[in-house]
């Protein structure tokens, strides 16, 4: 039975000491796989994910070909460690369901008619599982398919919100998400303003859901910064903008 | 309109207002100029484009490849590209118009592994990119060092007018054929000027979003040529 106060210290603070609205500690790397065409790697609080990409490449098996655009293939899988009790590696039910709505949360932002007949493979991988590793996830895919030169509409940036004790709180974490009252992802393009997911699991009013919908994307908006900061860090490193002739 | 110079850019960064007929890397949202690409804005009045830092190549009609002989039926090579298609090279083009599948044997002219230089023909996206090696310096490499560098990259080592590749054939008098495809060939007088040469071919690499980088190559050659080569 879930105790309720739990998860609420006091007034706007959280059980892990954050405010209401504060994010956990986002760390994100753009180019850490040499092996893989691109790839990053984000730490969102205690999260630990690495995406790999892989492509434009040649479609294999042929027939899974599309005559005018790319096909957009996405694995989300969980390390066997990166839970409490080693994880069975086959693909579970969630894992499945995670790796299409990745899929469909990235597509929108990927400009797939540029790569007719080709494949773009994206490897998402939890090493440490935390709450919310589908958006850290998803952030994680769009810092990837960005390094990789894909042409991309946006970033897809993810973050969720939730209820907990009645509070509608930010970026929700593994107990806040097994013992709360409602939790929301959303992946989001900040700057077409376009939300490319949303699910939610739990209950919620009118006005607590379009309050948690602003949360969440205010979520999301602090997180892009963050990618950015890492594709800038590894293409342009601390330079300064360019004005002068670039031969 | 707006006049950027020269910005640093990542896919959905808002580069321009208005309308642009010509749009490279860039698309256009709301009469919102977006850069779809990691690399460099550049907007003027003609046009607004990004200079990719990376990603792999597309083939263009007429762009130059160095591409690897990966396997052949009776007809044809397929040629590695380094890029999501495959080249195909019809053995008419080699043959000519009297080539019979049953008298001429393609191994006897490209084998599986040769390199070979090709241009692109043709490609309209919906076949794979057809080659043609009939053109003058098209054909077999036989010799040199291959020096791989992002596709992204080469028209920065080729520089404004060819100002970067010169520098570096001159000063180490190294023959350079660079694909379009990032495949780079170096073949010279001794293996020290080779060794020079690739130096400052990963030079370019790696540095080819930094300004002045003509003159460093220069300063590193000079320095080189006369001293070690580090």
């Amino acid at each position: 039975m879930v105790i309720l106060g739990d998860l609420m210290k006091k007034q706007g603070i959280r059980s892990d000491g954050r405010k209401i609205d504060e994010l956990r500690p986002v760390r994100i790397e753009a180019g850490v796989l040499k092996n893989a065409d691109c790839s990053s790697f984000i730490e969102f609080g205690g999260n630990k994910i690495m995406v790999a990409v892989y492509g434009p490449k040649e479609v294999h098996p042929k027939h899974m070909a599309l005559a005018d655009r790319a096909v957009l293939r996405c694995r989300y899988h969980m390390a066997p460690y990166s839970v409490d009790e080693r994880k069975n590696p086959a693909p579970s039910r969630r894992e499945i369901e995670i790796s299409k709505i990745s899929k469909e949360a990235l597509e929108p932002a990927l400009i797939l008619e540029d790569y007719p007949r080709t494949a773009i493979d994206v490897y998402i991988e939890v090493l440490q599982s935390d709450g919310g590793s589908r958006c850290a996830g998803i952030t994680a895919a769009a810092v990837a398919l960005a390094d990789a030169g894909i042409n991309m509409r946006d970033l897809v940036t993810a973050c969720a919100a939730g209820k907990v004790d009645n509070t509608i709180v930010l970026d929700i974490n593994d107990e806040e998400d097994k013992k709360g009252q409602a939790d929301m992802p959303i992946a989001y393009m900040p700057n077409l303003e376009k939300v490319t997911l949303m699910q939610v699991d739990g209950t919620l009013s009118k006005e607590e859901y379009k309050k948690c919908l602003d949360m969440a994307i205010s979520g999301c908006m602090q997180v892009n910064q963050l990618q950015k900061e890492a594709l800038r860090k590894k293409y342009f490193g601390n330079e300064e903008e360019e004005e002068g002739d670039m031969n | 309109m707006q006049e950027i110079r020269k910005k640093y850019v990542i896919p959905g960064d808002h580069i321009a207002d208005g309308n642009f007929k010509n749009l490279l890397n860039a698309v256009e949202i709301s009469n919102k100029i977006y850069a779809t690409r990691v690399g460099i804005a550049e907007v003027g009045m003609d046009g607004a484009k990004v200079i990719p830092l990376s990603g792999i190549y597309i083939p263009r009609v007429g762009d130059l490849v160095i591409c690897k002989v990966i396997d052949h039926s009776a007809m044809a090579w397929e040629l590695d590209m380094n890029s999501c298609f495959s080249g195909h090279l019809p053995a008419q083009d080699v043959f000519g118009k009297e080539f019979s599948p049953s008298h001429d044997d393609l191994t006897k002219v490209f084998g599986i592994g040769d390199l070979v230089a090709c241009k692109v023909a043709n490609f309209d996206r919906s076949r794979n990119p057809l080659l043609t090696t009939a053109d003058r310096d098209l054909g077999k490499i036989d010799s040199g060092e291959v020096v791989r560098v992002s596709p992204t990259r080469i028209p920065r080592l080729i520089g404004k007018r060819g100002s970067m590749i010169n520098t570096i054939e001159q000063n180490t008098h190294c023959k350079i054929i660079i694909g379009q495809n990032g495949i780079v060939v170096v073949s010279g007088p001794s293996a020290r000027d080779i060794l020079i040469s690739v130096k400052a071919i990963r030079m370019v690499d790696e540095g080819a979003h930094t300004t002045s980088l003509t003159q460093r190559v220069k300063d590193m050659l000079e320095g080189s040529t006369s001293g070690n080569i580090g």
